[in-house]
């Protein structure tokens, strides 16, 4: 018996939400007395994993896996759970793994809870508490299937360190055409750009802003801060911001440790869609704006002024802090 | 093509959200109930795909007698006919089974549902279903051609976006972007007229397992009063000192 994860790699090199899952898959394997076993595709330091408390990886070496398809990861991830007698597999938030963690559950006749913000409550039942409603609500969650998926949410389990002797060896899945039934033909991907997914710190810019010319100043905070850009749905419909950068309960999710929301109302599917970030901070020149009930620290004033002064502020604090 | 659009009946996204019976329960009282809002992008694309290539437009919903008035709804917005499977529907694994079994029983080129029902958050119905019939799925899914049998799709991914192609017969998990907010359509009078006429057959739940089980559930702390600063300087030192998120 044992625990796997599944841990995410780009060009070889590991994720930050890898050691986070990491992380998680060692609590659980210390509760149910197992061992931690790691799942990667083309990763080059193997090894590092060992500081999270895995015990083996199994590394995937193979041209054809380089770009993701989740029909043949999941394959792969399925495979490795026979071969391990694994019955938990644990994976991410990220879009692909919310991708193949479905296929995964077909193939294992797994239950899958996703959006899981703690390590199991118990294991006997196997219970999880995660987000439910659009982060209005959590559920106690149990799987009651054999075979059990979860999905840790981003940044809600943090990274542990427990270091452990860490074997590397290298699996080769059988996979046929088949498996490849959905191809990639183009990846359209702003590069050196933080994602929305992987942040720790999201700035996000609302109606408030008056138009696409003046998102200088919020990608100028962004960047002091190493944090993504993200927008408000109108901000994404009128098209002054790409689809990608729209948060909320119709577009993309944000648990961010910080989320700063400059010009933004605070309508109740935004809130849904970002109210899983640790710290909220929001800019805006009305008092009454309903983000207020839902932020840590405000300021109300107009954005023109405050934002430029918190970055030359914040390049202060950096250049103190460095 | 025959198409098969995938229906979850979910509160309206300004629903107050509340549990009752010992928080056992999702409290329905005085909460109005809506298309999923990624399934009425799909529905929508459907509705593309039967104007300009004759695509017939199916849908199926597990639930209740209670969920009828949101596949009307869907019924008046223009697909043909409708599959109610009359179970309640607590657990995705077991709602993807029964989906499967209509999707083998009535041949479907396509199957069109969403990323996740913006209630229990599950975002696993469609890759499992997908799954349970063998047939191609593509999640997150912003753009869709079919050309013949090849279809051509967007999907967003973390960070940017990925163009796929593949073989009907497929299954999506769609959202914004398949069609903009602005292509929706409020259901006319004559649509409602009409839905009124057209099929809605109720068909018995398969025998399927539940995989998972929500036991009891919580609403988040109530949130302390948000500090109001009056400087930059203020903001940044509570972030670090207080915060501790830079
Ligand atoms: C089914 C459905 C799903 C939806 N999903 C989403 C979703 O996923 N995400 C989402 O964001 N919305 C969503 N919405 C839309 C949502 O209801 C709101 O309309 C939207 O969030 C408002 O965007 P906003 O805050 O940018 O704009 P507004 O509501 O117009 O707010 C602009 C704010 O900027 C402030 N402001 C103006 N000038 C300044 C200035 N100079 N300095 C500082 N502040 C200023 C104003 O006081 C105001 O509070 C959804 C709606 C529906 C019906
Ligand atoms: N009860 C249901 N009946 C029909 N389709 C459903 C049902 N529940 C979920 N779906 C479909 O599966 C998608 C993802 O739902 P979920 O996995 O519940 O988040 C939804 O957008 C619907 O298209």
């Amino acid at each position: 018996m044992s625990v796997l994860v599944y841990t995410e790699s780009e060009n070889g090199k590991f994720k930050k939400n890898a050691f986070e899952v990491a992380s998680y898959a060692k609590a659980v394997a210390e509760q149910l007395g197992t061992s931690a076993v790691a799942i990667s595709f083309n990763a080059d330091a193997n090894n590092d994993l060992g500081t999270y408390g895995i015990s083996k990886v199994l590394n995937v070496t193979s041209n054809q896996l380089q770009t993701f398809n989740a029909e043949a990861y999941a394959k792969a991830i399925a495979e490795a759970a026979n071969k391990e007698e694994a019955n938990v597999v644990i994976v991410s938030s990220s879009a692909n793994s919310k991708y193949l963690a479905p296929i995964l559950a077909g193939k294992l006749k797994a239950g899958y809870a996703p959006n899981v913000v703690e390590a199991p409550s118990n294991t006997t039942p196997f219970t999880v508490k995660r987000t439910a409603f659009s982060n209005k609500g959590f559920a106690h969650t149990e799987i009651t299937t054999d075979n059990k998926i979860v999905g840790v949410s981003n940044n809600a389990f943090g990274i542990v360190e427990n270091n452990a002797d860490v074997a590397v060896e290298d699996f080769s899945p059988s996979l046929d055409d088949t498996d490849f039934a959905v191809k990639s033909v183009e990846v359209d991907k702003v590069a050196g750009k933080v994602t929305i997914a992987d942040a720790e710190i999201v700035v996000s810019g609302g109606r408030g802003l008056k138009g696409p010319e003046n998102w200088g100043m919020i990608e100028e905070l962004a960047e002091v801060l190493g944090a993504a850009t993200a927008c408000s749905k109108p901000v994404s419909d009128m098209g002054w911001r790409p689809h990608g950068e729209h948060v909320g309960q119709t577009g993309k999710p944000v648990a961010a440790n910080l989320y700063i929301a400059v010009g933004i109302s605070g309508a109740i599917q935004h809130l849904a869609g970002v109210s899983a970030s640790k710290t909220k901070v929001v800019i805006n020149n009305d008092a009454e704006a309903p983000f207020f009930k839902a932020a840590d620290y405000g300021i109300v004033g107009d954005a023109f002024e405050v934002v430029p002064q918190l970055v030359e502020k914040l390049k202060e604090f950096k250049a103190q802090n460095a | 093509m025959k198409i098969l659009v995938c229906i979850s009946n979910v509160p309206d996204t300004t629903s107050k959200i509340n549990f009752t019976d010992g928080d056992t329960k999702f409290d329905t009282n005085g909460v109005q109930f809506v298309i999923n809002p990624n399934d009425e992008f799909g529905l929508t694309r459907a509705m593309w795909f039967k104007e300009k290539q004759g695509a017939t437009v199916h849908i199926a919903t597990v639930g209740d007698a209670s969920v009828e008035p949101t596949m009307r709804k869907a019924l008046a917005i223009g697909a043909d006919e409708g599959i109610r499977i009359n179970a309640v529907p607590t657990d995705g694994f077991f709602v993807a089974e029964q989906l499967a079994s209509v999707v083998k029983d009535g041949a479907y080129d396509l199957v069109i549902a969403g990323r996740e029902s913006i209630d229990y958050n599950g975002g696993m119905v469609p890759g499992i279903l997908a799954t349970l019939t063998g047939m191609n799925f593509i999640n997150t899914c912003i753009n869709l051609e079919v050309e013949g049998d090849t279809a051509t799709a967007m999907r967003e991914i973390d960070g940017g976006k990925e163009k796929v192609q593949t073989q009907l017969p497929l299954v999506i998990g769609g959202q914004k972007g398949l069609v903009e907010e602005s292509d929706l359509k409020i259901p006319n009078m004559r649509g409602i007229m009409m839905a009124r006429k057209k099929a809605l057959n109720v068909v018995e739940p398969i025998g399927a397992v539940k995989a998972t089980v929500d036991n009891k559930f919580e609403k988040p702390a109530p949130k302390g009063t948000v500090k109001l600063v009056d400087s930059a300087d203020e903001l940044i030192a509570l972030l670090h000192n207080e915060a501790k998120v830079i």
